[in-house]
């Protein structure tokens, strides 16, 4: 695919999903013999349009980074679909899978590991340019086009990743992410290792990108103010389960589902005076949910 | 976290220019700076080039005996005299080096070439071929390779090429097991799944980003593998089992043996080729250790689990090559690389290397070690706790020896952890280490309190050169008695309102450098009793390490210089709040940023958090047990005793956490200094951690130093707030001005960044479509 230009814009809803996540289960064998397999996915639907950024919330364990990875063909799919431009991808090989990294790409969340520390920039964004055939004069070029696009000097391309910080980092795994114009980018928590003046910084990337190339994302994240900033529509995920979704004005500020609620009572606001309203409601919440509990309605992991 | 972040290349690659030249040419370029390796090499090369040119140097056939040569005394045809049966000595000791080194080549060669691929194809594919290839190996290690040998010997025929070939088969699966170790490893590192989503097939991945990863410790086996085959190889032709029509090392030994009470010396020569060729290859083996595990071969460490490195996961990383090397090699001689890698190999590892970013450029392993020993034992508050000076002196000792004996066996976080242990039990004996070192440092007095003891360790450091401190120019340029107020602060006075005397921790004028990187630059604080002050700034902004200097938990390679530091009153040394005055672990405790990191995962919870009661309050095992109970109890974990029982591995992050306040109020502190205890945990949980951490502090009146990045976090539980920009304090407030107004620039682009209350980006185009939303 090539890029398209900010003009050839089509209305969202036209073409239907790109992605479409349709009853996914997947589930890892136990670990040592004997123990029962786990489900990290239970029956999980979510639909990604072109163009659009669906951020995907949860804690650590709620499964949302291995959804991402099985849409990347990194997780084992036991069970639903995973349709992308209209055909099944969630069983292809080897060899197909290879094919589809034109147009599925990803941005991993530690900026320290997703960048082999022996190779230079230059290498790691030339990768998968000459894995296509194209030649190192053209690669050259490009790499020097896309690190002019994620706004790293020129000369990054020599130097090895050691020599970086956390954002910088970020943004050369975000210039490798987009050297084959892909059409979607799963974000896994891309900005959760940064600082939060980087945090700003690089999310403000993604979205200028996102308008210039009208890439979709899938945009995995911990932090319901992130979600906020960059997504069109929210999913959340609970314990392998999508439990709520909605655009993210909702879901962010007038949240429906328990697990949301107490997600979002529990991220602290940078202002002392309405933080403390705001522990009050989260304790208040969770008294309720407790007795709640008490009375067999509710799960709850306190403690966790 | 913030550790010295400024200029991370620097001390690992020197000029960046480096970064351009290919990787064997600056492993060769090292590799030839290091005395032994090139000792060992030139031996090496040395005797391999004498065997290649026997023509040359001898005229004599190894084979051509002649009877009046026989137990002839060196002469002038015969440099090295005749053997038993009259042939000469030096052709059968040259010639037989070209039998004794190209059989045991071939031998190395055959294991390398059936261990490489198999344990690469094994250890990337995994599947079938793992499982079968892992049996197969299992069941070659499990013969004993002299009887096999002396089979296939007797039934085929003596040969010595046919033996060596054998041998290599018998010693591929260490080299397998070797390899496939490394690869499994570095197959779950995120850049090799980046690859497989670039579209790369596996062959290149595995050329790419898997092939330089196996390649050192390959590299070093084979060294020592040379070395065995030699030794075997001998052993094999003095037992007669080699082809009788060439001469060896291994048969001149034996035709020694026959004459060995009529002429001695004929064992000298072939004893002497055979112990230089095998010491040469077992020292280059671990010279090719240092270089290439200690260098750039390294692997980073997944940070999502030693995480952002507390200086617990700094030594992390020389340890995991070691671990790398050692990584299931049955081999004997493995584990002795492992050993000295782990030793040496913390310098210039890029993974997790944050911490010790000043750490590397001195080259301490050491220190990288004592520090995160030390802090490990300060936060489980065990038996080191009271003698940080103790404690850094024995993990020298011990240091290697532990981390030798760990790095074979452990996973990704047992180097670090279970390198503690030592320090930890030795935590009784350590009043003997303290001596030695207070000894040492004598000469800093109390008086002299802003030369630390850092500086001794410095100096001792092989490293770089340390420019000369400069505490009489700093410490004198502070009028003591004035109030603190840094020269560029255009903050109101940072201690603005604190009525004077009630200060727990008063800390002036701290400055802490590296080299001549300065990471903290003249900070100034005090904590009142019952207050909570926020230190805040992103990483990089020395937050941390004004925490870890109070703490006295800098690496030696750390210049510390502090104008007054003093506790409840009392002056501390400018090493911080050193053991000799019992008050770390005491009467200031600590809460780290990684929970999981910081509990030492050998022991129960319930020890961890006995051990410093009985310590510091004397109480018995029955009284301590029964307190440990109540405070986890206190700390809000529903069932005290099943994880009292629990090892680490065994219970959440946020638990641990709660364990490890547990352990922090243990033993009832008057000040708390936390790290990010927040940072790795769920939103969820760290507003549960948050609520008992001010719980706790409330009911105990204690004053608390919280270091964070999180805004949100200090508006929840911060009296006061100090934020930091490169080293220094930029403002400080208490919380309610500092947000209602925010004075220094800095303050407010901080405060602009943070996203809770940004507008939210809407619908796409048009209003969302409902979605197949499941149940």
């Amino acid at each position: 695919m090539s890029t398209v230009a900010p003009a050839e814009r089509a209305p969202a809803r036209e073409t239907g999903p790109l992605l479409s996540v349709d009853q996914l289960v997947v589930t890892y064998p136990g670990k040592g013999r004997g123990r029962p397999p786990v489900q990290v996915l239970k029956r999980v639907s979510i639909d990604v349009h072109p163009g659009e950024t669906l951020g995907l919330v949860g804690e650590s364990g709620s499964g949302k980074t291995t959804l991402g990875r099985a849409i990347l063909g990194l997780a084992p799919v036991t069970g639903g679909s995973i349709g992308f431009g209209g055909r099944d991808i969630s069983a292809i090989g080897r060899k197909e899978r290879r094919a589809l990294s034109d147009d599925i790409q990803v941005v991993f969340q530690d900026p320290y590991t997703s960048l082999n520390p022996a190779l230079t920039v230059g290498d790691i964004l030339t990768e998968p340019l000459l894995v296509t055939g194209t030649s190192g004069a053209d690669a050259n070029r490009r790499v020097r086009d896309l690190l002019d696009q994620v706004r790293l000097p020129a000369d990054a391309g020599g130097r090895l990743p050691r020599e970086f910080s956390g954002g910088q980092r970020q943004r050369i795994a975000i210039a490798r992410a987009l050297t084959r114009s892909p059409k979607i980018i799963v974000c896994d928590e891309p900005v959760s290792a940064l600082d939060l003046s980087n945090q700003a910084r690089i999310l403000d990337l993604f979205i200028e990108i996102q308008e210039r190339t009208r890439v979709a994302y899938l945009f995995i994240t911990h932090d319901l103010s992130v979600v906020r900033h960059i997504s069109h529509r929210v999913a959340v995920m609970y314990r392998g389960e999508i439990v709520e979704t909605g655009d993210a004005a909702t879901v962010t500020s007038t949240p429906e589902h328990p697990y949301t609620r107490r997600l979002l009572l529990a991220a602290p606001v940078p202002d002392p005076a309405r933080q403390a309203e705001r522990r009050a409601a989260r304790q208040e919440f969770a008294s309720r949910q407790q007795a709640a509990m008490l009375s067999g309605a509710l799960t709850d992991d306190t403690n966790s | 976290m913030t550790l010295p972040m400024p200029d991370p290349a620097a001390a690992t690659a020197g000029e960046p220019g480096t970064a351009l030249v290919p990787r064997r040419d600056r492993i060769l370029r090292r590799l030839l700076k290091d005395p032994t390796a090139v000792v060992c090499l030139s031996i090496l090369a040395l005797i391999a080039l004498a065997c290649a040119a026997a023509p040359l140097l001898t005229s004599h056939d190894p084979h051509t005996s002649n009877l009046a040569d026989a137990l002839a005394p060196p002469s002038g045809s015969h440099p090295l005299g005749g053997d038993g049966v009259g042939r000469d000595v030096l052709s059968r000791l040259l010639y037989g080096g070209r039998t004794s080194l190209l059989g045991t080549a071939l031998a190395t060669a055959i294991a390398v070439v059936i261990g490489v691929p198999t344990g690469l194809v094994a250890g990337y594919f995994r599947g079938w071929f793992d499982g079968l290839a892992g049996w197969v190996a299992n069941l070659v290690m499990s013969i004993p390779a002299i009887i096999l040998l002396l089979v296939v010997l007797g039934t085929v025929g003596q040969s010595t090429y046919l033996a060596m070939a054998v041998f290599g088969v018998l010693m591929a699966p260490g080299v397998f097991r070797l390899v496939r170790g490394s690869v499994n490893a570095v197959r779950e590192e995120l850049y090799v799944d980046a690859a497989r989503v670039s579209g790369l097939s596996d062959a290149r991945i595995i050329r790419r980003h898997v092939l330089p990863v196996v390649q050192a410790p390959v590299i070093i086996q084979a060294a020592q593998l040379f070395g065995i085959g030699i030794l075997i190889q001998s052993g094999l032709e003095f037992l007669g089992l080699g082809s009788t029509a060439e001469a060896s090392w291994g048969s001149m030994l034996n035709d020694a043996f026959g004459n060995i009470y009529t002429k001695e010396q004929l064992l000298l020569w072939p004893g002497l080729a055979i112990a230089l060729t095998v010491a040469a290859s077992g020292l280059l083996a671990n010279a090719l250790t240092d270089v290439l595990v200690g260098g750039s071969a390294a692997r980073p460490k997944r940070r999502r689990g030693v995480a952002t490195a507390t200086a617990v996961g700094s030594g992390v990383a020389g340890t995991t090559g070691g671990a790398g090397a050692a990584g299931g090699a049955g081999a004997a001689g493995v584990a002795k690389t492992a050993g000295s890698s782990g030793s040496s190999g913390s310098s210039g590892s890029s993974g997790s290397s944050r911490s010790t970013e000043g750490a590397e450029g001195a080259g301490g392993a050491g220190a990288a070690r004592a520090a995160r020993t030390v802090e490990a034992a300060v936060s489980t508050g065990a038996e080191g706790t009271a003698r940080t000076v103790g404690a850094v002196g024995t993990t020298r000792a011990t240091g290697s020896a532990g981390v030798a004996g760990t790095a074979g066996t452990a996973g990704s976080e047992g180097p670090a952890t279970g390198a503690d242990a030592p320090a930890g039990d030795t935590g009784e004996t350590a009043d003997t280490g303290e001596a030695a070192d207070t000894g040492e440092a004598a000469d800093t007095g109390e008086d002299e309190s802003a030369r630390p003891r850092f500086r001794e360790d410095a100096a001792q450091g092989e490293g770089q050169p340390q420019p000369p401190l400069t505490p009489a120019a700093d410490a004198p340029a502070l009028p003591p008695a004035l109030a603190p107020a840094p020269a560029d602060a255009p903050a109101p006075a940072p201690h603005s309102g604190a009525p004077v005397g009630d200060e727990l921790l008063v800390v002036r004028d701290l400055r802490v450098s590296y080299g001549s990187t300065a990471v903290v630059d003249g900070v100034s604080l005090a904590v009142r009793r019952g207050e909570v002050l926020g230190l805040v700034g992103e990483s990089g902004s020395g937050k941390s390490q004004t925490a870890f200097a109070v703490l006295g938990l800098l690496p030696p390679e750390a210049q510390v210089t502090v104008g007054a530091l003093s506790f409840g009153g009392t002056e501390l040394s400018a090493s911080g709040a050193e053991a000799g005055h019992g008050i770390l672990g005491r009467r200031i405790a600590y809460v780290p940023q990684e929970p999981m990191s910081n509990l030492d995962p050998s022991f129960r919870i319930g020890t961890q958090l006995v051990e410093p009661m009985r310590r510091h309050l004397g109480l018995s095992r029955a009284e301590a047990r029964k307190k440990a109970l109540a405070l986890l109890d206190r700390v809000g974990i529903a069932d005290p005793a099943r994880v009292y029982a629990a090892y680490p591995h065994q219970v959440s992050g946020g638990m641990a956490q709660r364990v490890l306040i547990a352990v922090a109020v243990s033993c009832d502190p008057d000040l708390l200094i936390a790290d990010e205890p927040t940072t790795a945990l769920d939103v969820t949980v760290q507003a549960e951690v948050l609520d008992l951490m001010r719980s706790l502090q409330k009911e105990r009146d204690m004053g608390m130093v919280l270091v964070t990045h999180d805004f949100g976090v200090v508006a929840d539980i911060c009296d006061r707030v100090a934020v930091m920009q490169t080293g220094r304090i930029v403002e400080s407030a208490p919380a309610a001005d500092l947000f209602a107004d925010p004075r220094h620039p800095y303050t407010r682009m901080l405060l602009a960044s943070t996203l809770e209350d940004s507008e939210p980006r809407g619908p796409l185009t048009a209003p969302a479509v409902s979605e197949g939303v499941d149940a």
